[in-house]
């Protein structure tokens, strides 16, 4: 059976949440946001994961190093989303899997 | 004026569907769309992108399912008002519906049915404190004139399609083009990003990167930029500034219609045909909200169907009518077609 892991994710009012996901679902961060709607729908994943919004925007507090290079796709979004710190990574592009164990996030602001 | 039995708002995957089930029932309908093409998201976003999920098709390209849609409800002949957005709503005393887009075009129905999936498409705004203050006055979010920019100098401000084009456009009619940029590289066609090396190369585009517009100056009109490039900020005087950084879905003028929202979606009564709080108008698609929800293109076409059975019943109260099967009865379009089933033939081997 797979691991669930743990992650750390502060929400746009500046309270964390220690929330539990699965790795056997091929989730990303994003979606876990969702599904602990730790972000009002229509402010989250809006273009559904095609890293086409930045609406998923997340600064890495904790464990980057954990986290697979970002791509050509969430580079050039980030490039053009606002908000963006040398920490910002898309939720949509961060695949939930048990090497990013304990990783911790802040959603950045919407949009 | 325009008049149609069901007015849709949003020419998305289920806005156009509900085309063809409501052309099922003889009833004619008319859609409006901010965007100036239909297909909603599916065109705007993600055209070339595959869907695996339309039963029937193992899969099919995003663009490719709204030229389908668009030739399944040709022979329905609905009517399209692109490029605007519907405003305001208002309930006549004949029970009908008045819909006013914010180019002013009147629209009359006897049913609304809003399949306005995430929201109207927006420009995304840059984060400049005054920005406001400047829109209209020398900032500008879309080019719809672009001889409105002869012999002016223009700034543009992004790094996709939409800056690269408009930058190679521009660059014959204004009389200075500049165009900023966070990082060193664009994104978009590679047709574009080499033009635009072409003329940077013959100085009719300045190319200012890696840097960022930090803000706006001028009185009562932009007269300069300030950007903000190696740690140093400048400014950079300029008539127009053009930030195209693509569009955001918001949910616009339809929060302030009286519907019930929940979550940048418009609550329904799911169990029956997904009719809003006001009766008569129909929320479908991406848009609604009801326990069980799910954002389907699949989910949509269901709730477009239900829809369209319900505005039936309500227009024709009494008159008698049950489901048929097109395989059964065909279709008759409103432009005198009609598609059948091939009659099977009765006949003797001898």
């Amino acid at each position: 059976m797979s691991l669930d892991i743990n992650l750390k994710i502060t929400d746009r009012n500046g309270d964390t949440h220690e929330v539990v996901a699965p790795t056997d679902m091929s989730m990303n961060l994003m979606e876990v946001i969702r599904s602990y709607e730790l972000a009002e729908e229509g402010t989250i994943g809006v273009c559904g994961g095609m890293a086409m919004c930045a609406s998923c925007q997340v600064y890495v507090v904790e464990g980057s190093e954990k986290l697979v290079e970002m791509g050509d796709e969430e580079d050039a979004m980030l490039s053009e989303a606002f908000h963006v710190q040398d920490n910002s990574r898309l939720g949509c592009q961060i695949h939930i899997t048990e090497e990013i164990n304990g990783l911790e996030v802040a959603i950045a602001p919407y949009p | 004026m325009i008049t149609s039995d069901i007015l849709i708002i949003g020419a998305g995957p289920t806005g156009l569907f509900a085309v063809f089930e409501a052309g099922l029932l003889k009833m004619k309908c008319h859609l409006i769309d901010a965007l100036p093409q239909p297909g909603g998201q599916l065109t705007e976003l993600y055209p070339k992108k595959p869907i695996f999920d339309i039963p029937g098709f193992p899969s099919i390209n995003a663009g490719e399912l709204v030229d389908n849609l668009m030739e399944q409800i040709k022979q329905f002949q609905p009517g399209f008002t692109l490029g605007e957005t519907a405003q305001t709503l208002t309930k006549l005393e004949d029970g009908s519906f008045e819909v006013i887009t914010n180019k002013g075009t009147v629209h009359r129905a006897k049913a609304v049915a809003i399949a306005g999936g995430l929201g109207t498409f927006e420009p995304r705004k840059p984060t400049i404190e005054n920005i406001a203050d400047y829109e209209e006055k020398g900032v500008e979010y879309f080019i719809k004139e672009p001889e409105h920019f002869r012999n002016k100098k223009v700034v543009i401000a992004g790094g996709g399609d939409s800056a690269l084009d408009w930058s190679i456009f521009l660059s014959n009619i204004a009389s200075e083009v500049t165009l900023i940029h966070r990082r060193n590289e664009f994104r978009g066609a590679l047709d574009s990003v080499e033009k635009v090396q072409v003329l940077k190369d013959q100085g009719k585009i300045r190319l200012v990167t890696p840097a960022e517009v930090t803000g706006i100056k001028g009185e009562g009109k932009v007269t300069a930029i300030t950007i903000e490039k190696d740690g140093e900020t400048s400014d950079i005087e300029t008539d127009y500034f053009i930030p195209l950084f693509g569009l955001t879905p918001k949910l616009g003028d339809l929060a302030n219609w009286g519907l019930n929202i929940e979550k940048n979606a418009i609550v329904v009564n799911n169990a029956l045909d997904y009719q809003t709080n006001i009766p008569g108008v129909y929320a479908v698609g991406d848009i609604n909200t009801y326990p069980g929800k799910l954002k389907l293109i699949l989910c949509g076409f269901h709730e477009a169907t239900l829809m369209c059975q319900s505005v039936y019943n309500m227009l024709n109260p009494g008159k008698k009518y049950v489901l048929k099967y097109t395989t059964v009865s065909g279709v008759d379009g409103f432009d005198g077609s009609r598609k059948e089933a091939e009659k099977a033939v009765v006949k003797k081997i001898d």
